[in-house]
């Protein structure tokens, strides 16, 4: 127990991860909800870059490099919407936000 | 390497106890802090993984620019900057279940598979020196297309973004 195992990073990400999928599913702030799915982006971040080191390749920095370029666009488009959203009815409240509901 | 599994354990308990406030403080603006808490924890456990380069990246765009971000849009869509008590929806606790739910099927059938294999198991020569160079080599060498496509795409986002956001 003197060396670092793949699965304490892996565990580490799990618990961030469902903390993610807690606060996408449970809160109406649309700007949390936001926070929530950069930490599941983060999540996967630990784990790519986690199995690239115990499979001894770089593939994994890439692409977990690749995930923060995307996270950082979609952070950005996604505020954009936020405040849209927030122009059109003084409000961030997903649950008033339900037009498109069947 | 036990000094690294004790700094990994200390900046996981910080991670795990800070991304969990995250998604239960009551105030908007306290949760793009405890944010920064994670996002840091997150470098220092590229650290530990010997990607050096992934750490600095991950300090710049995601604390230097992410969190500006977000907490601009706190104020912008004037979010209450004290407390508010009406942040969770009603059904809070499926999503409380589903969280406890997923991370358990997540634990056991980690724990199930990887066991106890360590970390580094082929050369672990290289995960002491760090890996910059094979970073860059990679990606202006085999990942060069995808490097371009990802440039167009935040092109994309930045020109979406501001027809998104402007006022007309």
């Amino acid at each position: 127990m003197d060396d670092l195992m793949l699965n304490q990073f892996l565990l580490l990400s799990a618990i961030l991860f469902s903390a993610g999928v807690y606060g996408v599913l449970a809160k109406r702030n649309a700007v949390i909800v936001l926070m929530s799915i950069e930490l599941i982006l983060n999540a996967v971040n630990i784990n790519l870059v986690a199995f690239g080191a115990h499979n001894g390749t770089i593939a994994g920095s890439v692409f977990a490099l690749f995930v923060i370029a995307v996270a950082a666009a979609e952070v950005g488009v996604g505020l954009a919407i936020v405040l849209l959203i927030y122009r059109n009815r003084k409000s961030v409240d997903l649950d008033e936000v339900a037009q498109m509901k069947g | 390497m036990v000094a690294q599994n004790i700094f990994f354990y200390v900046i996981a308990a910080v991670m795990a106890f800070s991304a969990i406030r995250v998604v239960t403080v009551k105030n908007v603006v306290h949760a793009a802090m405890y944010l920064v808490l994670v996002l840091a924890g997150v470098a220092a456990q590229y650290v530990l993984l010997a990607s050096e380069f992934l750490a600095a990246t991950q300090v710049l765009v995601y604390i230097g620019a992410i969190v500006v971000l977000v907490l601009f849009g706190v104020m912008l869509t004037r979010a209450k900057l004290g407390e508010d008590v009406n942040l969770t929806n009603d059904y809070w606790y499926v999503g409380a279940f589903t969280g406890v739910i997923l991370f358990v099927l997540l634990a056991v059938s980690l724990l199930d598979h990887f066991g106890d294999e360590p970390l580094d198991q082929a050369n672990a020569e290289t995960q002491i020196v760090g890996n910059t160079e094979q970073v860059s080599d990679a990606i202006f060498g085999t990942y060069v297309v995808p490097f371009e496509a990802v440039s167009v795409l935040l092109l994309a986002a930045l020109v979406g973004a501001i027809v998104l956001a402007r006022k007309d």
